[in-house]
Formats: C-alpha cells, sequence, structure tokens
C-alpha cells in the first residue's frame, strides 16, 4: 500500500470535470481518491500547493526520445526524465529511430526501456509503413496490439496518397488516429528554412508554407472519403490552419498540434544563421505565426506538444545546411505556454491545460488527462508566478539544442507526480 | 577623389612612402561579412580607401608594407579563381604571408567540421581568414568561433561583400558618384550573392537597382528591398546606366528554372542587337566567370562599353582596402 498524499490548498483546474477551484486532492494508492478533504493532522503526506495550479498530469504527444539507434541524442532514461522535469507525466513517443518502430518487438523494446526508467508513462506511435519507407503498411493490427496508440512516418510523410487511403481505411478497424507531418518533399527539397522574404536576403534555400498545405489538404480529403481520422502534426502555416478549420466544420475527423516555438518565433530568427532556429516546419513569418495563434484561440489546434528532437552538440555545430532539423523541448514547453499564451491573456488557464492533458489524452485514447475520482494519480504542480531563467546546463534532456537559452520564462513546474509517487520537485 | 581618411599626429609613416596611412576613425568592424549591415558610411570608407589604393599601387611593382608580419588564411571550400588570386596577391602586396587553403584534399574529407578546419588554421598563427563556402552564414558561423578577423568570400546565395564592393568601385570611378544612377542586374538574381551584396551597397549609396530576368529567378518579393523587378530586359534597357550581367548558377539550381539555355540567351543574352537599344554611355559589368553566348556576347565583352577587367583590376584595390581595414590597426 502507497501511503496517502494529500495535495493542500491548490487551485485545481481539471479540463475534462470543468473544474477550477480552490481544494485538496487525497491521493491513495496511486489513485485519485476524493476532494475537500479536510487537514487535519492525518497521518498522511502534504505537499502545500498555496499560490500553485494542480492541473492533470501533462502529456507531450509528439517527442523523440531517439533510443533506440541514437543513444548519443537522447536515451529513453534521459528523454523521460527530462519530460518530469517539463512537467510532463505521459508522452508520446515517435517512431523515427533506427530502427524505426514498425514491429511489436520494437513496440515492447520501448515499453521495457520506459519501464525500467521508471520516469513518466511513455506511450508508444509505431510506424505506419515498414520501416518508414511509404512503400507497403507495416502489420498495423499486430502494433496496435503490442500497445501502440497511433502510427506515424513522421519526418517521412507518407507521400504515396493510394498508402494513405489504405491506412486511413485498416485504422478504422481499431479506432486509431494516423499522425502525420504534413510536406511535399519535392516542394521542399534542399530548404533549411521557410520561404519568404528572409531566405530571399538570407540566400537560404527555402521550405514554401505551400508544401505543408497541400499535404494537409490531401489528408482533409483522403480522411473525408474514408473516414479516418488524421492528426496534422505540428501544424505551423496560415493556409493549413485554415484547411484544417474548414474541413473539421465539413465534419472531417482531424485534430493538430502546434508546437511552442511556431507560436512564440519567427524566420527572422534565421538570421543569425544559428543552427538552434532550424527546424522542419520550419519558423515561419509572422502572418503564419498569428494564424497558429488564432487557431489556439478558436479551438481549431487543439494540443500543444514540443516536437521534443534531441540534437547531440557536434551535429548542431554545423554549416546551416549540414546540421539537423529539430530543438529540444519538453523543458521549455510549459514555460512557454505560460509567458506567451496566458500571461499576456491568449489563453486562460483550463483552456492552455486542456491542450496538453485532456485534448492529447483523447486523440490517443488514453486514459489520462483527467483528475477525476478513481483515475490514475498523475499530477503537475505548477507555480504560475515563478520566474526562470532558460538555462541548458541545468536540462535533463541529454542534448541541449534550444534556441531559447537565456529567455525569461514565467510559470514553472512546482512538482510533477506520477501514479501518486513524486517524481520531481524542483529544488 | 577626395579621402576622409584623418591623419592624426601619431599616424604610423610606412618606409619608403611619405604618405601617412592611418585606419579611418568611422572604421570600426573586425570583419567583413556582409555589405547589408553596412552604413553608407563604412561603405564610403571602404571605396575611399581602395581608391587609394590603386592610386598607390598603380604601377604595380611597389609594395605598400603595411600588414608586415600579419598571415593570412585562404579557405575555399568552392572552387574559384579570380577571387582567391586577387585575395592572395592584395595580401602579398601589402607584405603579409598568405596561406592557402583549398577543400580537395583536406580533412574536411574526414568528416571535420568547417569549425574546426579554420580553428586549426588559426591555431597556425593566422589573423585573417577568408572564406568561401557554399552555405550561407558559414563566414557568420568562423566569425563567432574564431579570434582571427573574418571576411566573407562568398557564403552560397547569400552575399559577397568585396565583389558587390568592387562592382560599386568600377561604376563611381566611371561615373564619379552613385547617386541617381539606375544599375540593373540581370540573370540568375534568386541564386545570386552577387546580386544581394550590390543590392544593399548600390541603395544605400542612392542608386535604383533593378532586377531582371526569369520570372522563376525573380520573385516580387525582392520588391520588399526596395528594388524595381523586370522581366523584359529591351524595355528597361533604355533606362540603364549600368548594366551587371550575372551568370546562370546551373550548379545551385535543383530543377534548371527556365526550358533552355538557348531560350535564356534569347531573352536576356546582351548582345550587340541589345546595345543599339542602350544609352550612350552604358557600362557593361559582370562579375565573372563569363558563359560567353550566354548572358553576354563576346563583342559586347570585349567591346567598347565593357569594364569587366576593370572590374578585376578593381577588386584587387578592394581587397587591400578591406585587409587593410580589418587589420591595418593592431599592425
Amino acid at each position: 500500500m502507497m501511503p496517502e498524499l494529500l495535495i493542500a490548498n491548490g487551485r485545481v483546474i481539471d479540463p475534462s470535470q470543468k473544474m477550477d477551484r480552490l481544494t485538496n486532492v487525497l491521493i491513495d494508492n496511486g489513485k485519485i481518491a476524493a476532494y475537500d478533504v479536510p487537514l487535519n493532522g492525518q497521518p498522511v503526506e502534504v505537499i502545500d500547493a498555496t499560490g500553485k495550479i494542480v492541473a492533470p498530469g501533462l502529456i507531450d504527444m509528439h517527442v523523440h526520445l531517439r533510443e533506440p539507434g541514437r543513444e548519443e541524442d537522447e536515451t529513453i532514461a534521459t528523454g523521460t526524465a527530462a519530460a518530469l522535469a517539463g512537467g510532463f507525466t505521459s508522452i508520446a513517443c515517435i517512431p523515427n529511430t533506427e530502427p524505426p518502430i514498425d514491429t511489436q518487438a520494437s513496440v515492447e523494446f520501448i515499453q521495457h526501456q520506459a519501464a525500467r526508467a521508471d520516469n513518466c508513462n511513455v506511450y508508444v506511435v509505431a510506424c505506419v509503413s515498414k520501416n518508414r519507407e511509404g512503400k507497403e503498411l507495416a502489420e498495423l493490427g499486430q502494433l496496435f496490439q503490442a500497445g501502440a496508440v497511433a502510427v506515424s512516418d513522421d519526418g517521412a510523410p507518407v507521400f504515396n496518397a493510394e498508402l494513405m487511403r489504405r491506412a486511413f481505411e485498416y485504422c478504422l478497424m481499431f479506432d486509431k488516429p494516423i499522425l502525420n507531418h504534413a510536406e511535399v518533399r519535392e516542394l521542399t527539397e534542399g530548404g533549411v528554412m521557410h520561404e519568404g522574404l528572409v531566405s530571399l536576403i538570407l540566400g537560404l534555400p527555402g521550405m514554401p508554407a505551400e508544401a505543408e498545405d497541400v499535404m494537409t489538404g490531401r489528408d482533409m480529403a483522403l480522411a473525408a472519403a474514408t473516414g479516418g481520422r488524421i492528426h496534422i502534426m505540428h501544424v505551423s502555416s496560415a493556409g493549413s490552419v485554415d484547411i484544417i478549420r474548414r474541413a473539421r466544420s465539413r465534419g472531417v475527423r482531424v485534430t493538430t498540434e502546434v508546437c511552442p516555438h511556431h507560436f512564440t518565433l519567427t524566420d527572422e530568427c534565421l538570421r543569425s544563421f544559428d543552427s538552434n532556429f532550424k527546424m522542419s516546419p520550419p519558423l515561419r513569418s509572422q502572418k503564419h505565426v498569428e494564424a497558429c495563434i488564432a487557431g489556439l484561440v478558436d479551438g481549431t489546434i487543439e494540443v500543444i506538444c514540443s516536437d521534443h528532437a534531441p540534437h547531440a552538440l557536434e551535429k548542431k555545430m554545423r554549416e546551416l545546411d549540414e546540421a539537423p532539423f529539430g530543438i529540444v523541448g519538453v523543458e521549455t514547453s510549459l514555460g512557454l505556454v505560460v509567458t506567451r499564451l496566458i500571461e499576456p491573456g491568449i489563453l486562460d488557464w483550463p483552456t492552455a491545460l486542456a491542450k496538453m492533458t485532456t485534448n492529447p489524452a483523447r486523440i490517443l485514447g488514453i486514459s489520462k488527462g483527467t483528475l477525476k475520482i478513481g483515475a490514475d494519480a498523475d499530477l503537475t504542480i505548477i507555480d504560475p508566478k515563478a520566474r526562470w531563467k532558460v538555462d541548458p546546463k541545468r536540462f535533463r534532456s541529454k542534448s541541449k539544442n534550444t534556441p531559447f537559452t537565456g529567455w525569461e520564462l514565467t510559470g514553472r513546474v512546482a512538482a510533477t507526480i506520477v501514479g501518486g509517487r513524486t517524481k520531481y520537485q524542483a529544488s | 577623389m577626395s579621402t576622409k581618411l584623418t591623419q592624426p599626429a601619431a599616424a604610423r609613416a610606412v618606409p619608403g612612402s611619405s604618405a601617412d596611412w592611418t585606419v579611418p576613425a568611422g572604421w570600426t568592424r573586425r570583419h567583413l561579412l556582409d555589405l547589408e549591415s553596412l552604413s553608407a558610411e563604412e561603405l564610403t570608407i571602404a571605396l575611399d580607401t581602395a581608391a587609394r589604393f590603386k592610386l598607390a599601387t598603380a604601377d604595380c611593382s611597389r609594395k605598400l608594407p603595411l600588414l608586415v608580419g600579419r598571415t593570412v588564411a585562404n579557405l575555399f571550400f568552392e572552387n574559384s579563381t579570380r577571387t582567391r588570386t586577387s585575395f592572395s596577391l592584395a595580401a602579398r602586396r601589402l607584405g603579409a604571408d598568405t596561406v592557402d587553403f583549398s577543400s580537395s584534399g583536406s580533412s574536411l574529407s574526414k568528416g571535420e567540421t568547417v569549425i574546426d578546419t579554420a580553428k586549426n588554421i588559426e591555431a597556425m598563427g593566422v589573423h585573417c581568414v577568408i572564406v568561401r563556402h557554399r552555405t550561407p552564414g558559414t563566414a557568420q558561423l568562423l566569425a563567432h568561433n574564431l579570434n582571427a578577423a573574418v571576411i566573407n568570400a562568398g557564403d552560397g546565395a547569400h552575399e559577397h561583400p568585396t565583389q558587390g564592393l568592387l562592382d560599386i568601385l568600377s561604376i563611381r570611378q566611371r561615373r564619379g558618384r552613385i547617386d541617381g544612377l539606375t544599375v540593373a542586374l540581370v540573370g540568375d538574381i534568386a541564386h545570386s550573392r552577387t546580386a544581394r551584396s550590390n543590392i544593399w551597397g548600390l541603395k544605400k549609396l542612392g542608386a535604383h537597382v533593378i532586377v531582371c530576368g526569369p520570372s522563376t529567378l525573380v520573385s516580387r518579393h525582392w520588391e520588399q528591398l526596395g528594388v524595381e523587378v523586370a522581366y523584359d530586359l529591351d524595355t528597361i534597357l533604355p533606362r540603364c546606366d549600368v548594366l551587371n550581367l550575372l551568370r546562370i548558377q546551373f550548379e545551385r539550381q535543383s530543377m534548371r528554372p527556365f526550358p533552355s539555355v538557348r531560350e535564356y540567351a534569347l531573352l536576356y543574352a546582351m548582345n550587340s542587337e541589345r546595345m543599339a537599344k542602350a544609352k550612350d554611355d552604358i557600362l557593361i559589368m559582370a562579375p565573372g566567370p563569363i558563359n560567353r553566348g550566354v548572358e553576354i556576347t563576346p563583342d559586347v565583352a570585349d567591346g567598347p562599353h565593357s569594364v569587366i577587367l576593370e572590374q578585376v583590376t578593381n577588386g584587387l584595390a578592394v581587397r587591400m582596402a578591406i585587409l587593410w581595414l580589418l587589420l591595418g590597426q593592431c599592425a
């Protein structure tokens, strides 16, 4: 039996039950046991959450753990430790590893490594196609049986429309979503940044927003035709936000996510030629940033995820065209959401938290993201006013490739509780 | 031509020369990475200094030993004939030692990063690194990581600041001014670092700049830089004081941006028929290497309006000026 834990005096925000009030939460045997439990000297461990927000454990549904194959960038142990430090109690890991996660055995390998690390919960996103080659479907039924919560060929978008159509149809049997990285490769060949005025000035090969829009549009049509579920990953363009908004209003089963860097930074950052501003999709212009924010506000974009993409220092210390795409994100996500969305009044706390808890849980079909009585006691305690400075040296991630070094952020994790056990506490 | 060089009391005298050579107070830069960030004043200092060096070394036999004891390294990760030779000669005429590094036969093939390569060369006691690289931003990357002065000798399609300066110097020497002139850059604007450096420099000095070429290589976005975008060379030709004919950079194009070289030449090659429509005193320039018969026909390239070889001569003066402006303070 696990000792009882009482989280006292916090502002409990649980979007799944529309709860937002000051109360005490009792955790017993790894589950949410009761609310409004008085503090009366019972033999329980107490966490004083005065002035703090108590939320369902945060979920990041787009994390690259790199293991197996690229342990120099990240391992399942370091990536999940970083996730805890960022306030995440559950993450979904993306299968572009080496080898990719396209078999039952490899799904189970991740689950085993995650269990050994014993940090946060890890849900596996498996491949759509064998070896992520986009040629033939992976054994999706077995992947789902092994516990995969969704499928994606992220980074190598399913370019063959017929294969994508088949995947939609086949996944219907399992009611699982396909997560697609929308990018028409012919339009981005050799590109390192968003195509626009800045790329023109810098002479850097561009990746036009239309490369994202064209595939987003294709996926909407195929999802509509098949009734399949599509989740567009890391949306970044005004066109795609608009396409998704209209498709949803027609009843297409589409969801989407956005990363903090895409609502925070623009392609102007590339003027530094710093490879920590190189990601895919690329940082776009102000117009696109505003469209992403509008999508967050009107609910078109239901999920905020980090696209945590660790790369060892030596890989990023290269010329821009040699450096890989991507930045680490799990340890800065919450601070950026608070600083860029909540503090300026763009989103309120319940709405922002829903995009990091209830909504991703619903899309992935996992029984997380809620503080209902009887639910797993995964909680994140947030100090909403804490000011802190981003210092990559303090990251738990093995990689330090962040564009936010030195940024002053508001909002920080005070404690991360997984299954009733306090796994991370801010020092 | 008036120079803006000041002559403070402590000016160093060059042995064998009566002139005083002191780096102008208005020049404080340690690197030359682009022309975008240079002010009109800095551009003018660079041009005036180059003009002065051109005069001082007019008979080619004289050296100006202003940089004795300094070592300049050419780090060329892309092929180059005239730029590398020009920088080497410029350094030697100033009395500096030079060392050449090219990517073929280097450790780059062994997986060494460009930063490591540059740091190794610097560790041999190099004061200035001249870098050419296929990737925009590489000069900036080295400037961040080295103590040596860095000169960008062309980074991909981004900038080639000494080429921009020598083009502008060539115009100024022929016309006595830049302000009010109409200069057309013709050809592969999209992939041209020369175009970008020219645009920044010319605009700051008051010229009207036209970019002209196939619409796949000249997007409307250029208008946001304050330049005129044109697709029909024959229409703009009568207005132009200068034509700078840029080479089609096949090596930087993933897909050929026009149907055929023949069609390109038909639409944009400067030939004698087109010359007949131009102003009587038009200047024909090309950064080279030129593709005879593609962007320019031989009769025009070698004709009386061509200043192509003067550009090369001015290039030497510009590079002496930049080397001295960057290294002269502590020589």
